[in-house]
């Protein structure tokens, strides 16, 4: 019985740890596979969500079902990976968009200004009026 | 004085759960000092933040983070599904303007983020004035469709969070 339950978990572990590396693979190959860099920012953002938080949930399981701790560790990642990512998404957009993005390639803000990589927020004499 | 000893009180409970999980045991001496954390800094640092957003309802905030997991999950499979299977020629990417409703810095970086980590956008930049967003779009044929679900997906939430 008790052999039963720690195969079971065991399989379990291994079922996430499974799918989290195919979403990393994916992720990886998507990065190899687009040709515009802005479409490669969408594989390292995305697959990597649920390709690391696959592991972290292997990873919390298992240290529940066969160490029997409770782990912490893993939900702080999660958390962390969720601040930085898109930050870090931003900074390269941004960075890419100044250098190879002409702004008449955009679409139109639909506003006065123009958007925030090519033209100078509202100062404060426009402010006033 | 209660006011003065936790002039943030999430803050200090945010720092003493993550000091916790941190040190990844529960005991009175590491609970203690991550008490002694939760206090300290809100107070040290309290100059930084003058015009704090207050959060309305942690309610909605708790089913905004759940439905932005599950987006995550769903476009994941979306997102895989279209690096594997289509050809690149076949890959519609493009970009998406939303014009914002939120004002409040701290409601629109939270959209910004939920964008990006949602599988299948990128924010990529805002408008100088702060009025629309770019988005940049793997794939859709429906850039129209794209902008009302952020819309009604998030900012409706978001604009009830950060009132």
């Amino acid at each position: 019985m008790d052999q039963d339950m720690t195969l079971l978990s065991e399989l379990l572990v291994s079922v996430f740890l499974i799918v989290g590396g195919i979403f990393g693979l994916v992720g990886s190959f998507g990065l190899l596979k687009l040709k515009q860099t802005m479409q490669r920012l969408h594989a390292p953002t995305k697959a990597t969500t649920l390709g690391v938080g696959g592991a972290l949930i292997a990873s919390m399981l298992y240290f529940l079902m066969i160490e029997g701790s409770v782990s912490f560790h893993e939900l702080l990642i999660t958390l962390f990976l969720f601040l930085t990512a898109p930050i870090t998404a931003n900074f390269i957009a941004k960075t890419f968009m100044q250098g190879d993005v002409p702004e008449n390639e955009l679409p139109q803000t639909g506003r006065e200004f123009g958007w925030a990589v090519y033209d100078d927020p509202p100062s404060e004499e426009d402010e006033e009026k | 004085m209660l006011k003065r000893l936790f002039p943030h009180p999430l803050l200090s409970v945010t720092l003493t759960i993550v000091w916790l999980m941190l040190v990844n045991k529960v005991t009175s001496g590491n609970l203690a000092l991550g008490i002694l954390l939760g206090i300290v800094i809100p107070v040290m640092t309290a100059p930084y933040w003058p015009n704090r957003p207050k959060l309305r309802a942690p309610l909605m905030a708790a089913e905004y983070a759940l439905v932005v997991l599950w987006d995550i999950i769903v476009a994941n499979i979306v997102v895989a599904g279209i690096v594997m299977f289509k050809r690149n020629a076949d890959i519609h990417s493009q970009w998406v303007v939303v014009p914002l409703e939120l004002t409040s810095p701290e409601a629109i970086t939270v959209l910004a983020g939920t964008i990006t980590m949602t599988p299948g956008t990128v924010s990529a930049t805002l408008s100088a004035d702060g009025g629309s967003l770019l988005v940049h779009c793997l794939h859709t044929d429906d850039p129209d469709g794209i902008r009302d679900d952020i819309k009604t997906r998030y900012e409706r939430r978001l604009k009830e969070i950060f009132r």
